[in-house]
């Protein structure tokens, strides 16, 4: 076994340096951003290093509004799929680089075709990022389409073409690619701020949360844990989530609430029909403060308008009432599905479904009220001390890093 | 995070390997570590290890010189209830166009369950048999839903979420008057070396083991297979164990399976009387305290190391998370649906209703009268703390 696998192992590269597999990245909405772009760019180069770092010898090099990433050709798949997690990436492509001459565009564009099924029809896009380069996109398209058809013998369809060899011409260099993988889009992890996201073990808090890392937050979660009524295989179900958003945003503080006693309390003193919004109030108030201790800007819900009695609009308000920070909810105007095929996409629709027990849902009424009022709320609380109990909630905390 | 000190009270889940097994064990990977098939020494003393874990078994079954019947080894209880369930289904739904029904109770185990509903995908027709209140399935009923048609009947002999013992010999003799020539499967992962097994006596053709309930390794079982029958394997290969179970003999395991086998049925009567001891001082304590609960299966003989106590009102996961939390480790189970958690089919079969949370307090050799004393108190906090 020994013998026949080292004789399949390509021979080195007599005396050069092995050879390198390379992807372009193109930035997605960063190059709207004037002033700010090169922090943008930083950014993204930042992460996009932290999601290759796992893997030997790939490396990432700015080139102006693109990314180029040098890889072990043994590596590429496994550089895609990290890179898939990249926000801020819009599309990557494999591509081979070469100078700016047009018979060598022209022999690594033909070698790309060469690769195609016979018959398979294409045209050349060329794109000068050099604008001084001697000939316009159009002459260098049908120069390079020429010699492709001269090596390859494939018939061009300039309108419906099945594919599309794309030709950049760079300061110092050009490169010939045809694939295209959609990046995930969004703006880089970073640039938009922290934010705190409430995370249960249900399908849309997760969604919320990467909704808002998209967007370029920062994020740590909250989790409230009424032990013995969730269990801990709940509370690890919730890391689980959070492991899974991980890889978009590097590693991830999930708090961790105590909230058995609290919920206790309020059930005791409210009205039942008030239970859900009472806790909801508490958890505002007890994420306001873990928020605010880590600069957070706002909260994150996975609040679906109108999905359970406590999101009608009346009840979003009684409950955003007792937040000191701004809530946000990326999801309130989803519907279901869209939500489930979010979750399934982004990977935490499989662990979402596991069995769990929701902690607003002990000690409440089959019927709790959907049109609730602020007053009717702060009456049901009062002669409780509302905000020493989120202290003491906020402070009990625990704090478990993933990712 | 820090824990309490564990009571472990969940034994019919698994139990720990005692010293005595996994020595067994060790000594069968790093020096006797080698194949039965082979024909040097190696592979004669490692056949050897199995022929005498073949004798401990076949010992303890009543059948010491396996003139009845021979051990077929597995990977565990599972694998042992699809070979003897879908085995003789297929060695028969082979033969030609006789007709293709299963009879099975509504409280097997779901390596059973699963089995049979595998085979009603293929084509099969099944009836499943209620058992009454207790937990036990009646002789007359389950005989009566034996037709012409019947090839395989399934029967557990000690249910493995109340521990209540079914008659298998008298469902056997039943089942034989009706169709000679049925096959009887039975169960018996919770009744091996917790009460006695006479395979002679139960009149059934293949009986499943598994060594990882008696303080065996996990990955080990055996199934009983009576002398002439004929079942059809799971998969082919180099035709080991009379093609019944291809795959290199897992000799650890089977040692281990064998180790375990002997003490077992050397400290059974003991430990019957100790675990009889340990159900009652737990009744006493959740009687004496005012708990509104019931027995499981009271009504009927039972296998004296499973205790399931229902808890009126009080809610079975956060019941067993509280225990947890105070060291008690159980297992929980309900009759409803609570959510998405799937309900036992087994409290279902007994009519237990959605009110009441079960726990299943389950023994095993290592389980002594301070744990019980002291888990009691705690059961009883528990319980009073959640209704």
């Amino acid at each position: 076994m020994q013998s026949s696998h080292s004789a399949e192992t390509p021979p080195a590269d007599a005396g050069g340096a092995p050879p390198r597999g390379l992807i372009v990245l193109r930035l997605g909405e960063i190059f709207l951003k004037g002033r700010n772009r090169s922090s943008f760019v930083r950014a993204l180069v930042a992460n996009a290093r932290r999601l290759v770092a796992p893997l030997a010898g790939v490396t990432i090099e700015p080139a102006h509004l693109r990314l180029l990433v040098h890889h072990p050709p043994a590596l590429e798949r496994r550089v895609i799929e990290q890179l898939r997690h990249l926000f801020g990436l819009h599309s990557m492509s494999p591509a081979v680089g070469t100078t700016r001459d047009l018979d060598a565009i022209g022999a690594v564009a033909s070698a790309e075709a060469a690769r195609l099924p016979p018959g398979t029809t294409f045209k050349v896009e060329t794109n000068r990022r050099d604008k001084r380069f001697e000939m316009t996109s159009q002459e260098i398209s049908r120069e390079v389409g020429t010699r492709v058809v001269r090596a390859t013998g494939l018939p061009v369809d300039v309108h419906r073409p099945a594919c599309v060899i794309r030709v950049e011409i760079g300061a110092e260099a050009s490169f010939v690619f045809s694939r295209l993988v959609p990046g995930p889009g969004g703006l880089p992890v970073g640039t938009a701020g922290h934010v705190a996201l409430l995370l249960s073990g249900g399908i849309d808090s997760p969604v919320a949360g990467w909704s808002a890392m998209r967007r370029g937050c920062t994020m740590s979660a909250i989790y409230f844990h009424s032990f013995p009524y969730t269990g801990d295989r709940t509370r690890e179900k919730v890391l689980d989530l959070a492991r899974k958003l991980a890889p978009w945003h590097g590693p991830l503080a999930v708090h961790v609430v105590h909230f058995t006693d609290a919920q206790k309390a309020l059930r005791a003193h409210g009205a039942a029909e008030l239970a859900v919004l009472l806790y909801r109030r508490m958890m505002m108030r007890v994420a306001s403060r873990i928020g605010a201790g880590e600069r957070a800007k706002a909260l994150i819900t996975g609040d679906n308008l109108g999905q359970v009695a406590s999101q009608t609009l009346d009840n979003l308000a009684v409950v955003e009432d007792a937040a000191s920070l701004p809530v946000l909810r990326p999801l309130l105007t989803f519907d279901k599905s869209e939500i489930i095929e979010r979750a399934q996409s982004i990977g935490t629709y499989d662990l979402s479904i596991l069995p769990y027990d929701d902690c607003c849902q002990l000690f409440v009424p089959r019927h709790p009220v959907t049109r609730a009022r602020v007053i009717d709320l702060v009456a049901a609380e009062a002669g409780l001390d509302v905000g020493a109990m989120a202290d003491e909630l906020a402070a009990r905390a625990e704090r478990v890093m993933v990712g | 995070m820090s824990r309490p000190p564990s009571i472990y009270l969940d034994n019919a889940a698994t139990t720990r390997v005692c010293r005595d097994v996994s020595a067994v064990v060790v000594e069968c990977m790093e020096e006797e570590y080698g194949n039965p098939s082979s024909a040097h020494h190696l592979g004669i003393s490692a056949e050897r290890r199995t022929k005498q874990a073949r004798a401990l078994l076949l010992g303890v079954l009543g059948d010491p010189d396996g003139t009845l019947g021979d051990v077929v080894w597995t990977s565990g209880g599972t694998e042992s209830d699809a070979l003897g369930v879908i085995g003789p289904a297929r060695a028969r739904g082979r033969r030609g166009p006789r007709q293709r029904h299963l009879v099975y109770s509504a409280i097997e185990h779901s390596a059973v369950r699963e089995s049979i509903a595998q085979l009603c995908r293929a084509g099969w027709d099944a009836t499943e048999v209620p058992v009454d209140c207790h937990g036990v399935v009646s002789v007359d009923e389950l005989a009566a839903a034996i037709t012409d048609e019947t090839q395989v009947v399934a029967l557990m002999l000690v249910n493995n979420e109340i521990g209540t013992i079914q008659p298998v010999a008298d469902v056997a003799r039943a089942a034989r008057a009706r169709s000679p020539e049925v096959h009887i499967h039975c169960d018996a992962v919770q009744a091996l070396g917790k009460i006695a097994i006479d395979v002679g006596e139960l009149g059934v053709d293949s009986v499943a083991f598994s060594a990882h309930k008696i303080h065996g390794p996990k990955g080990s079982g055996a199934m009983w297979l009576r002398r002439g029958v004929k079942i059809d394997a799971m998969w082919g290969g180099g035709g080991h164990q009379d093609g019944l179970r291809s795959g290199t003999l897992n000799v650890p395991g089977i040692a281990g399976l064998g180790a375990a086998v002997r003490l077992a049925d050397a400290e059974r009567e003991e430990h019957a009387a100790r675990w009889a001891g340990f159900a009652r001082m737990l009744l006493d304590s959740v009687r004496a305290a005012g708990c509104r609960f019931q027995q499981n299966g009271a009504g009927a003989p039972r296998a004296p190391h499973v205790l399931s106590l229902a808890f009126a009102g009080v809610p079975a996961e956060p019941l067993l998370h509280v225990l947890e939390s105070r060291g008690v480790l159980v297992s929980a189970g309900s009759a409803c649906s609570e959510r998405d958690r799937r309900p036992s089919p087994v409290l279902q079969a007994i009519g237990l209703g959605p009110e009441f949370g079960t726990v299943r307090l389950s023994f095993g050799r290592e389980t002594t009268s301070a744990d019980v004393d002291k888990a009691a108190g705690i059961l009883v906090d528990a319980v009073q703390s959640l209704s």
